[in-house]
């Protein structure tokens, strides 16, 4: 069994399983269970100002049944007091002294009352602390959270004040909401920040109740925007890392990855572009701790099967494979192939591809059942058709070597071109003329 | 409005909840050119009321159905799904289970069949009347197209209550009798009147019909199944399988005690078996004179009969029932197979079995001397009235369909010829109009 263990930013974690600053780590008896249960580590919900929620908080996207494919909150940072809070973190580092204990926080912006709630928090034996420059709604009315992390400036000059009281390691947690994430990174790092913790979640309005006509969550006869998490925004998540771990100018910047993380996949797909820990919310809030037994299970397996003795070997591998599209190869031809003996005959290839991309397939009616075929010539390789076949492994795209150079597009609109550019199948005049 | 009477405790599957529909409506994949509309006999867009279903849109899902088939609600229940719809679904080939289209059809049917709300507002009236001989699934479906087209369309039944074979023939665990009559009260709903208790030919002349009205749609189905020509048939305990069935459907049936014989290999003698089973006889045989892989019988009705414990006689016809005033006892023979495949009875093998019942499931009669009675109507060898593919009959202002026309299939079958009938009747009687 490969060796899940971590250390980012000088903090030691048995595996790279956190929990994110949320609902399940409102309190001390939840990450006792938690990490009973196998967590590596927990950020604890995020400590501050005094608050009061909603009742109303929560509404999700639900896609073709399947529940919470995306979730909106609008939650405030904890309810709790900070006594009660200050109390279970040294509970819970005095049980749990191996695992992590990161606390979140968020205050109002002056350097007074952030180093005095750190000075509490360390003292109650945190490994590490959060500035939670993310959270969109609510918070931000009050020139937190987001309004923070949306303004550079504002995130270098705190971040500067947190690492000035600190002692153990700040993270900076990064509001997605923003045009270019890099802005944030770069501004957390001069002011010190020992490593960075995104994504938290995207402005959202998940739907509207049709009866009533007011969005969701109903809060009696209104709503606001919230903030959107879930499967449904780990593509965007996993670009902001990757961006990150890209820069040069953050070069070393640690990461904890976080948004839609829900098996060993994602946690795995998270580390290869960057991330050192990974953090989960909204899995754990569909369902429950136990989710991470198989998440440990799975990317150690994976591990074994890679051959890697440490889950250190697996991190970064793809930072290096995403790249510009002017780098990409132009002349790299694939074409689809449907497997005759596999096609249940749904005709859902032809009709996207019909409507949806570039009239290369084919299909009649044999006896009951519907046959396709690909129009090889047609095709432009564009995968959509794999996408929609519901068969495992009956539309495969296949790479054709017609004796093309590679070359990329910077490559051929220079001066030398290293070869012809390949043709791809295009129309011309379609109607009218 | 037709008053509910009461039926037996065999109820047929409950319809779905919600919960279980949405489930069931994601699973499907959208196919293009779907198979399972391509299955139905009445090109139901089966994707696309199940699409609806599943985005909460139970009008427009109740109305994609009774668009092509306004016996939707019964063909939910009673169409042989596994050979029609469900059995082309791709998912099939995926060896997963077919999506249950039948339920799902129920599911989004339902409000509308059983009065929930009404979906369908006549076309202003044409000032053509169409009479509609039979209360069938032909003649309800051909009455309630021309009424959505603006004709007055009235039915003239025979029985007490309309709904034909809905009513008194399909298995109770199928559909019982109180969804049949709410269906016709949904036909009726849609304009149409419906004469029950008047028997055409008898009660009322043609002649008089051809009077009153522009055209004629026939849809009288077949016929009782005609005595064997057993010695003790005229016992009591012995009877039409299909008599049988529509006692269930009337009153309730507790067959506790009772040993059954039914006689026939077809879709009627299963479903006689296994609903005689289902209403606790101790022991029913199903005498078949060929093999299982000949009966005309579904696989999936031969199974659900097997489940429910019928046994089965095959290569064995009866010669006589033995009783005094009752049925006492059942004597057969064996068959063999000629050379043909026919079977052919072998000496010597009578065997006789003590039963209380015997039930008689040999096909139903034509009604071809009935047939006689319409001028220009002509029916072929096999009893089946002769019909173009319009379903017109060599009597131009008289149109057929249904069991009398195919020899006996399916209800949407029935449905679907009083459909495309109702088209015809509409297109011929405005061209007629226009040319005038
Ligand atoms: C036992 C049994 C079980 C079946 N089970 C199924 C099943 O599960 N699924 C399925 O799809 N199909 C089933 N069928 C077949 C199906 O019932 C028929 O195909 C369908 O009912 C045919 O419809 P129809 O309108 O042509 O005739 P019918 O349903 O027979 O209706 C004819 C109507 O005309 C009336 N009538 C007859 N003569 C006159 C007259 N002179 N004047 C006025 N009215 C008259 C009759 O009273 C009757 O109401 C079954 C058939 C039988 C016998
Ligand atoms: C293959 C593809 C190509 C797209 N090309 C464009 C484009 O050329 N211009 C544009 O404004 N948006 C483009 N978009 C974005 C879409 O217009 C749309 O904003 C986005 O997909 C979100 O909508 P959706 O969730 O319905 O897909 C493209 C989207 C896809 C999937
Ligand atoms: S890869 Fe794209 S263009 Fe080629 S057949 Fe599939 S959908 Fe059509």
């Amino acid at each position: 069994m490969a060796d899940l263990s971590v250390n980012i930013a000088g903090i030691d974690s048995p595996n790279p399983f956190w929990l994110a600053s949320a609902p399940p780590t409102n309190t001390g008896d939840q990450i006792a269970r938690a990490f009973d249960a196998g967590w590596g580590g927990a950020v604890w919900k995020t400590l501050g100002e005094p608050i009061e929620n909603t009742y109303s908080r929560y509404s999700s996207v639900d896609i073709n049944g399947q529940r919470m494919m995306g979730l909106n909150n609008i939650e405030l940072i904890t309810d709790r007091t900070l006594e009660d809070n200050l109390i279970e973190i040294a509970e819970v580092k005095r049980r749990y002294p191996d695992n992590a204990v990161i606390v979140s926080l968020m205050v109002e912006s002056n350097p007074e009352a952030w180093d005095t709630i750190i000075k509490q928090v360390e003292q109650a034996g945190a490994d590490g602390i959060e500035l939670n420059f993310g959270c969109p709604h609510g918070m931000s009315e009050r020139g937190m959270g987001a309004a923070v992390g949306q303004v550079p400036e504002y995130t270098c000059d705190i971040t500067t004040w947190a690492v000035s009281s600190a002692t153990v390691p700040v993270f900076v947690k990064l509001t997605p909401n923003i045009t270019d994430i890099r802005a944030a990174s770069r501004a957390a790092l001069k002011g010190g920040a020992d490593a960075v913790s995104l994504i938290n979640t995207i402005n959202s309005i998940t739907g509207v109740d049709l009866d009533t006509m007011v969005p969701r969550p109903v809060v009696g006869d209104k709503s606001s925007h919230g903030g959107y998490c879930g499967p449904a925004v780990k593509p965007i998540a996993l670009h902001m890392v990757s961006q990150i771990a890209a820069d040069p100018e953050t070069d070393g910047l640690p990461i904890s990855g976080i948004g839609g993380i829900a098996t060993w996949q994602d946690a795995a797909e998270y580390i290869l572009l960057g991330a050192t820990t990974v953090q989960v919310c909204t899995a754990v809030m569909h369902y429950g701790y136990r989710i991470v037994e198989g998440m440990i299970e799975g990317l150690s397996n994976y591990l074994d099967s890679k051959g890697m003795a440490s889950v250190n070997e697996l991190r970064g591998l793809s930072v290096g494979k995403v790249t510009d599209w002017a780098h990409l190869d132009i002349n790299y031809v694939i074409k689809a192939n449907i497997d005759q003996d596999k096609c249940i005959g749904c005709g859902l290839c032809y009709i996207s591809c019909q409507d949806g991309a570039h009239q290369a397939i084919g299909a009649e009616r044999s006896g009951d059942r519907t046959r396709v075929w690909i129009i090889e010539d047609a095709c432009v390789g564009c995968n959509l058709c794999s996408l929609v076949c519901p068969v495992q492994g009956c539309i495969t795209m296949q790479e054709r070597d017609y004796g093309q150079t590679h070359m990329t597009w910077v490559e051929y609109t220079g001066d030398e071109p290293p070869g012809e550019l390949y043709p791809r199948p295009k129309h011309g005049l379609t109607i009218g003329g | 409005m037709t008053t509910v009477v009461a039926t037996s405790g065999l109820s047929p599957q409950p319809t779905m909840t919600s919960d279980e529909a949405l489930v069931e409506a994601h699973r499907c994949l959208m196919c293009w050119d779907a198979p399972c509309t391509r299955a139905c006999p009445t090109s139901i867009d089966v994707p696309g009321f199940i699409k609806r279903i599943a985005t909460n849109d139970l009008v427009g899902s109740a109305r994609t159905i009774l668009e092509s088939n306004l016996l939707g609600g019964s063909c939910a229940r009673v169409c042989p799904t596994e050979v029609l719809c469900a059995g082309a679904c791709v998912l099939n080939d995926l060896h997963e289970r077919p999506i249950d289209i039948g339920r799902l059809q129920a599911y989004a049917t339902d409000d509308v069949v059983f009065g929930g709300f009404e979906l369908f507002t006549p076309a202003p009236s044409t000032g053509f009347s169409i009479g509609v001989i039979g209360g069938g699934p032909a003649g309800l479906s051909c009455a309630g197209e021309l009424a959505k087209l603006g004709h007055s369309a009235v039915v003239y039944e025979a029985s007490e209550h309309a709904g034909g074979l809905n009513t008194y023939g399909v298995a109770n665990y199928k559909m019982d009798l109180p969804t049949s009559l709410a269906e016709v009260d949904f036909i009726e709903g849609l304009g149409v009147e419906i004469r029950t208790g008047v028997a055409v030919g008898s009660d009322l002349g043609i002649d008089e019909l051809m009077e009153q009205h522009d055209a004629l749609f026939v849809g009288v189905g077949l016929g009782s199944v005609p005595l064997i020509g057993l010695e003790g048939e005229d016992l009591a305990g012995s009877e039409d399988a299909l008599e049988f069935i529509a006692d269930v459907r009337r009153s309730g049936c507790d067959m506790t005690g009772q040993t059954v014989a039914v006689i026939g290999g077809g879709n009627t003698s299963i479903d006689a078996a296994t609903q005689a089973a289902m209403s606790g006889a101790d022991h029913v045989y199903l005498i078949y004179r060929r093999g299982r892989n000949d009966m005309r019988a579904y696989p999936h009705d031969i199974e659900r009969a097997l489940t429910n414990g019928v046994e089965f006689m095959h290569w064995a016809v009866p010669v006589r029932i033995e009783g005094d005033d009752r049925v006492k006892a059942i004597v057969c023979q064996r068959t063999l197979p000629n050379d043909d495949g026919w079977p052919e009875l072998v000496d010597g093998t009578e065997f006789r079995i003590p039963v209380d019942r015997v039930l008689r499931a040999t096909g139903q009669e034509k009604r071809t001397s009935w047939f006689s009675m319409l001028p220009g109507v002509e029916t072929d060898k096999g009893g089946r009235v002769v019909v173009n593919d319009s379903y017109r009959t060599a009597n131009g202002r008289i149109w057929a369909g249904g069991d009398c026309v195919n020899g006996g299939k399916e209800v949407v079958n029935a449905v679907a010829h009083g459909k495309a009938a109702a088209f015809d009747i509409d297109e011929t009687l405005r061209t007629a109009a226009a040319g005038k």
